[in-house]
């Protein structure tokens, strides 16, 4: 934060704070345009945002704190907010307020004052105040608040000159004379309490900056972080001792009173809250329903809402992943030209043994291309869920299935992630794990983290569709339906077995949640939120999936060929060529062709057929055509010769011979490195520990390379299931008559399919699970617990099922079925289970009262 | 003792205190669920838990867990 301590000298730092709903985010988009970034606070996931714009004076700091009912301890974002109002003391705090709730904003509002922090209150949500028929007394409220009090309606960017003209105003004075508000709550019987504690505190400069009212009554209710605050500054001995007279006081007061202290004191504010309003606001509940009232009426009807639930899952579903897939074929070939580009400025390849920049370049480049491919589902993913969290329906959902996930361990707000994930198949889990970031209860958000890497991404369908090509072309429905639907069974069972182990200690908070009114999303809120957090996307997970690609791309090369096996494709090489010489002895192309030219012709003809490939139609076609000749004149005639020459043709034939050759030697080559290389040593190395799920050392390698990036497994498989030039068989037929030439049968197919649905999270998806939980710690066990659970399930049902001599099929629903039937039962007990233990927490309660 | 996880949806009752403590208490208080507010029971969720209760500007979901950890007086009939 030292970007703001070093310019506060020329500018002015505004904090920006308010409950939950308030709409101050859009509010400090509108205060500060477009000139905004996004961190994190120091070793939290906690965003903090901060954005900056230039008024008559000077330049203006401003940080959007993260949004809290209250300022305590109890939650990180509230931690988090107090410890930087504290620290940073801002020269101004705009207090946003729901202008259409002033009863519950004004406690945060009192809870600032009392931070002696120079405050402007603006009346956010005006508008919506107003059609609720709320009509509020502006000059009344500043006078008796004594605070600067500004209308604005941040949805419609109404009000932003009035706020920055009040902030400059409330920073000039401030600069000019510094003034603390003075404590606007009297807290009646606890006031002896608070003054003593003051006394014991004044004379302290170790707490120079800490008001020392607000300290006093922190330590009277208990507050944790303030009893910290405490003991930083002043050490234990003297801390300590003061401590003990606010115990004392703490004591004293709940005997003589018979209430707890922070009873007293919200009851206390709240009195003081209702003097606020009294005859300030008038209207507010008419008894009338209202637009929201009539809207949930039908929305959230027990027979309806699960119905209009659905759709809206359908329809997220169906405009995000299945129409922005399809959007991804007209994006795709931009990529590609962008590859050809690189693979263009790249050193040219060599007959044989390409450099390692240009090998590395375009591995570099197809890691980089694997996820801009998925940009276009993003914006709209993005774009869909912001509209459901602005208009409001988003709370709903969780209100609406909340019961089901939380018996599993998850949370109502669960829901979005898991389908973001791909519940039914194909999503992503990227944006799956990034949607966690709203649940408020850590433990359940840790859990759905953990879990959303269960649903069927998009990634995976293509190595489900090839086994299911192989081996159930018969039960092909009934395997898709166990696949679709078998994810979420896992997903909840595993939910269940963390939070009763790893996640046990972690902080669980209740589902107490507002639902909000509902709100016509707008348009340029819509987009700016999809773009922003595409583009964290992009940051976030790009370079780190460069880096390791770099890794991936070590292990898959090192330590290469062996130099007698290098000699052996050399020489089979040069025999290509000297047959290529040999053939063009007599050509009248023969000085074209030969020398130091024989490598770029090669190159020059796989280029040309490979963009012929690609080019559809007669006008691309046409294209390509022209772009060759111009690229090199000479060399054109022996790729298209043209009619009549016959030398050109016979040179033509002869080149294609060649490319040919080196394609296979290429093709050989890459096969033995895989084999020799340090992951094919690795996934030998496994089948020790994978024989029990039936793996050999191929498919070890296709899964272990699948975490750079899914789509990767299918095409390892192919690279390590290779035809021969001769055979042209599909990549089905060939895996399925190796394998099954191995004794291999539907049961192996199950143990990868379930492996492959309870694999590691792709690498992608590990720095997001980083990035939500701040820890590598987690992510680490993103990786490892799937893994041995992975393994464990599919070595389990390939031994058994082999033993038993089960058919794939069979096997298969005896998983589903035994998987449903643990759910069933797990979520029965946990019923039971609650209940007993929340009669026995009551009783206490009951006892201690 | 009658706490808000026994009243019908339509019922309008007063908060009386809390059973919860710490960072359960805080949040209810937070919310506007303070005692001597009066709160009505809107509607349970189609599988009957949570609970929706409209407060006096705004409208909160609890799990029926917390809901009974909430006393309330006896049901206010004059109002629906």
């Amino acid at each position: 934060m030292s970007e703001h301590a070093s310019s506060g000298h020329q500018g002015v730092l505004v904090a920006l704070a308010g409950q939950q709903n308030a709409g101050k985010s859009t509010l400090f988009n509108v205060l500060t345009g477009a000139r905004q970034h996004v961190a994190n606070y120091p070793g939290v996931t906690v965003d903090k945002k901060y954005g900056q714009y230039a008024d008559d004076a000077g330049t203006v700091h401003t940080v959007d704190l993260p949004g809290t009912y209250s300022l305590t301890s109890f939650s990180l974002e509230e931690r988090v907010a107090r410890e930087f109002l504290l620290d940073e003391r801002p020269d101004v705090t705009v207090n946003v307020v729901d202008a259409s709730n002033l009863r519950r904003s004004l406690h945060l509002t009192l809870q600032l004052l009392e931070l002696e922090l120079p405050t402007v209150l603006a009346l956010n949500m005006m508008d919506v105040a107003e059609s609720n028929g709320v009509r509020i007394d502006k000059t009344a409220l500043a006078e008796r608040l004594g605070l600067p009090v500004v209308a604005t309606v941040g949805r419609k960017g109404e009000g932003r000159e009035p706020l920055r003209a009040a902030i400059r105003a409330e920073a000039t004075r401030q600069a000019a004379a510094p003034t603390a508000p003075p404590p606007p709550v009297r807290y009646g019987a606890l006031e002896p309490a608070i003054v003593q504690l003051i006394a014991r505190t004044a004379p302290q400069a170790g707490l120079d900056g800490v008001p020392r009212r607000w300290l006093a009554l922190q330590l009277l209710q208990g507050d944790a972080a303030a009893a910290q605050v405490l003991e930083k500054r002043l050490g234990s001995e003297l801390a300590g001792p003061i401590r003990e007279d606010a115990r004392r006081f703490i004591e004293a007061f709940e005997s003589a009173e018979g209430i707890e202290v922070s009873d007293h004191v919200v009851a206390c504010r709240d009195r003081v809250v209702e003097t606020l309003l009294d005859g300030a606001v008038i209207g507010a509940d008419d008894g009338r329903p209202s637009v929201t009232d009539r809207i949930d009426r039908v929305v959230l009807n027990r027979w309806a809402a699960p119905l209009f639930l659905v759709a809206t899952v359908f329809a997220i579903y169906q405009v995000s992943i299945v129409w922005g897939y399809e959007l991804t074929t007209y994006t795709w070939p931009f990529l590609a030209k962008l590859r050809e580009l690189i693979a263009g400025v790249l050193p040219s390849a060599n007959f044989l043994v390409d450099p390692y920049s240009r090998s590395l370049g375009l591995w570099l480049v197809d890691s980089a291309n694997t996820l801009l491919n998925y940009v276009p589902i993003f914006l709209i993913l993005f774009a869909a869920i912001a509209i459901i969290e602005d208009s409001g329906y988003m709370a709903r959902i969780a209100f609406i299935l909340d019961k089901i996930l939380h018996r599993f361990g998850l949370h109502g707000q669960s829901t979005l992630p898991l389908i973001l994930g791909g519940v039914f198949a194909g999503g992503c889990a990227v944006p799956g794990v990034m949607a966690t970031k709203g649940i408020p209860d850590t433990r359940a958000r840790f859990a759905t983290i953990l879990t959303v890497p269960f649903m069927n991404c998009l990634a995976k369908v293509p190595l489900y569709t090839l086994l299911l090509g192989i081996f159930f072309v018969e039960h092909k429905s009934l395997m898709m339906f166990y696949i679709s639907t078998m994810t979420i069974i896992f997903a909840l069972l595993v939910a269940k077995l963390l939070t009763k182990t790893v996640l046990r200690g972690q902080e669980t908070s209740p589902f107490v949640m507002e639902l909000p009114q509902y709100h016509l999303p707008t348009v340029s809120g819509v987009l700016r939120r999809s773009f922003e957090r595409t583009w964290q996307y992009i940051q976030k997970v790009g370079t780190v999936v460069l880096a390791v690609a770099v890794v991936v791309f070590a292990l898959l090369h090192l330590p290469g060929l062996s130099a007698e096996s290098k000699a052996g494709y050399e020489e089979r090489g040069q025999a290509a060529v000297a047959q290529f010489e040999a053939a063009l002895a007599e050509n009248s192309y023969r000085d074209v062709a030969l020398g130091d030219n024989l490598v770029p012709l090669v190159n020059y003809f796989t280029d040309y057929k490979r963009a012929k490939l690609n080019a559809a139609g007669a006008a691309a076609s046409q294209r390509v055509a022209e772009k060759f000749e111009t690229r090199n004149p000479d060399f054109y005639p022996l790729v298209k010769p043209p009619a009549g020459d016959r030398d050109a043709k016979r040179a033509w034939g002869a080149l294609r011979k060649l490319a040919a050759a080196r394609q296979t030697l290429r093709r050989e080559m890459r096969e033995e490195r895989i084999t020799t290389s340090i992951l094919g040593s690795i996934g030998r190395g496994l089948e020790p520990v994978t024989q029990f799920a039936g793996f050999d050392w191929k498919i070890n390698v296709a899964l272990l390379s699948s975490f750079a990036a899914r789509e990767s497994s299918v095409a390892t498989l192919g690279v390590l299931f290779q035809q021969d030039d001769d055979q042209n068989a599909t990549l089905e037929e060939r895996m399925g008559a190796e394998t099954r030439a191995g004794g291999a049968t539907g049961l192996l197919a199950v143990s990868m399919l379930l492996f492959f649905a309870l694999y590691p999270p792709c690498l992608a998806t590990t720095i997001m699970v980083k990035v939500q939980t701040g820890s590598y710690k987690w992510m680490l066990f993103s990786i490892v617990f799937p893994t041995f659970l992975g393994l464990g399930v599919a070595s389990a049902v390939y031994s058994i099922g082999t033993a038993a001599g089960a058919s794939g099929i069979t096997a298969m629903s005896a998983v589903y079925w035994g998987a449903f039937a643990l759910l069933l039962l797990v979520g029965l007990l946990s019923e039971r289970q609650a209940g007993r233990r929340l009669r026995a927490r009551l009783s206490q309660a009951g006892a201690d009262a | 003792m009658k706490t808000l996880n026994d009243v019908q949806p339509g019922g309008r009752v007063r908060i009386r205190r809390h059973l919860s403590t710490g960072a359960v208490r805080q949040r209810l208080l937070d919310l506007g669920l303070m005692p001597n507010v009066l709160v009505t029971v809107v509607r349970s969720a189609p599988l009957n838990d949570p609970i929706e209760v409209k407060l006096d500007a705004s409208n909160v979901s609890l799990r029926r867990r917390e809901a009974r950890t909430i006393e309330v007086s006896a049901e206010e009939t004059d109002h629906v």
